[in-house]
């Protein structure tokens, strides 16, 4: 289990660029999906997870600068006021570059309890910049994604540690050559 | 000497907070207030389209499996009736045609103008707004084929809302139930003219700023007035589905159901063309009279 894996302070395998890449753009695609209704209502926030998890892994290649691009590319494709989520997703990362010595002392579980507040703190904000727009509230049933979000956190981590947990098998083998 | 780190990590984290945040509420500010920011919003959109096809293809596949296996005898079935409603078309289409050639002809007799004339363009939704806090959806005809913001969108019934926003190859309408969004209706039974907007709420919407005594009754038909110059005139809005008279307020509430299938249709006509305004009358006149209330629909 990667979370027994934090506890023992396993060496990861240095990340790819492309790789980062590729799970962002990929929770972006996830976001973009055609989500109506509950599914919508229920939908964890994953372009907010992956970058959560690069933020706290990689925090010099991943910063609030990819922050504000992926906030800027979500406002354009839900056609709404430049610079909301990018807001938003900006004061999310800063707060999880604030917490992120702390969040990773802790297994995934509970972690998940870390990023529950990081995620309510995402969508008042959202919030707070739509009220003051003049949008209409649209009921408590908003912050169930920030739910959602949290208990999908341990599932994602773990999927996107595993890239770098596979070469690690093959690790001892090569030392033992070199020895 | 002053404390250097021994690692150079760049701006520290409050400096680059700062700086984000400040570039967040200057995009705000300017894409609120200014038009300067529609070519970065449209170059962004070019760069997202890729990613927003592929995002749909999961639910188009789906869809496609399940127009297979649709069974014949349904397929007959929804011909026939396709049959019969087209022959009761037919006839009344013969009928709107001769109307049609009769009114042009007298409008020319009378040296009126014709106000309208309109493309329809047949748009399919490519998404549904994933912002719960507004009605809003993206459909795949752009400036391409003519779309521009402004104009209306409706469905075999009635008005679902108008282009806000235009693209190359999509544009985006906002739903007639998005919060504030105004159309200006007639009453069919008496002529009354009013304003409908939108609650942000499904199948919701109000007339505001209507006396009390105002002759309007439970399922009364409002159509669109055209006075805008926006929407074509006679278009079905809504239905009024309840009035609250108190007579302690001004104004009466008033909720109507909107006629179109806003949020059940995946294709749409958007109505293209170039619309003819009349020139604006005389300043003269306009002293004269009292300050006019702007009846006219909001445009982004």
């Amino acid at each position: 289990m990667p979370s027994s894996a934090m506890g023992k302070q396993q060496i990861l395998r240095p990340v790819k660029g492309g790789f980062i890449l590729f799970t962002l753009l990929a929770g972006l695609m996830f976001n973009l999906l055609p989500w109506q209704g509950v599914g919508l209502m229920l939908r964890p926030d994953l372009v907010a997870l992956v970058l959560l998890y690069w933020c706290i892994h990689q925090p010099r290649r991943v910063g609030m600068g990819a922050a504000w691009l992926l906030g800027l590319m979500l406002d354009v494709a839900d056609g709404m006021l430049l610079g909301q989520s990018a807001l938003a997703y900006t004061l999310f990362v800063f707060a999880t570059l604030l917490l992120r010595r702390r969040i990773l002392l802790f297994p995934l579980g509970q972690q998940a309890l870390h990023i529950l507040p990081l995620l309510l703190l995402l969508q008042f904000t959202t919030l707070g910049i739509k009220l003051a727009a003049g949008s209409a509230f649209a009921g408590w049933g908003y912050f169930v994604a920030s739910l959602t979000g949290a208990l999908f956190w341990p599932v994602v981590a773990s999927l996107l540690m595993l890239p770098q947990h596979r070469e690690i098998k093959t690790e001892p083998s090569i030392q033992a050559g070199h020895k | 000497m002053e404390h250097q780190p021994f690692f150079n990590r760049g701006p520290s984290i409050w400096a680059r907070l700062a700086f984000f945040t400040f570039l967040c509420l200057a995009l705000m500010v300017t894409d609120a207030r200014f038009r300067y920011l529609n070519p970065l919003r449209e170059t962004l959109s070019l760069l997202l389209y890729p990613l927003q096809s592929l995002a749909r293809t999961p639910v188009e596949l789906a869809d496609r499996v399940g127009e297979f296996f649709v069974t014949q005898a349904r397929l007959q079935r929804e011909n026939a009736q396709l049959k019969q409603s087209h022959l009761q078309d037919a006839s009344q289409l013969l009928r709107g045609q001769a109307l049609l050639a009769e009114n042009t002809h007298l409008r020319k007799l009378l040296a009126v103008r014709e106000h309208f004339n309109d493309i329809p363009v047949l748009a399919e939704i490519v998404y549904a707004g994933h912002d719960p806090f507004s009605r809003k959806i993206i459909v795949d005809k752009g400036t391409r084929e003519g779309v521009r913001a402004g104009q209306a969108v409706i469905d075999e019934v009635g008005v679902v809302g108008q282009v806000t926003r235009e693209f190359a190859l999509s544009s985006e309408v906002t739903l007639l139930t998005d919060k504030d969004q105004a159309v200006p209706v007639q009453l069919v039974r008496n002529g009354l003219r009013a304003i409908v907007y939108g609650l942000g709420q499904e199948g919701q919407l109000e007339m505001r700023f209507m006396p009390v005594s105002a002759d309007i009754q439970n399922g009364d038909v409002l159509v669109t007035s055209g006075i805008d110059g926006i929407y074509p005139p006679g278009l079905p809005v809504a239905v009024v589905s309840k009035i609250e008279r108190n007579s302690a307020f001004a104004f009466a509430k008033i909720y109507c159901m909107p006629s179109a299938g806003i949020d059940r249709n995946r294709q749409y006509l958007v109505l293209t063309g170039t619309k003819q305004l009349l020139p604006p009358p005389p300043p003269k006149a306009e002293e004269a009279t009292l300050p006019k209330q702007t009846h006219s629909a909001r445009k982004h």
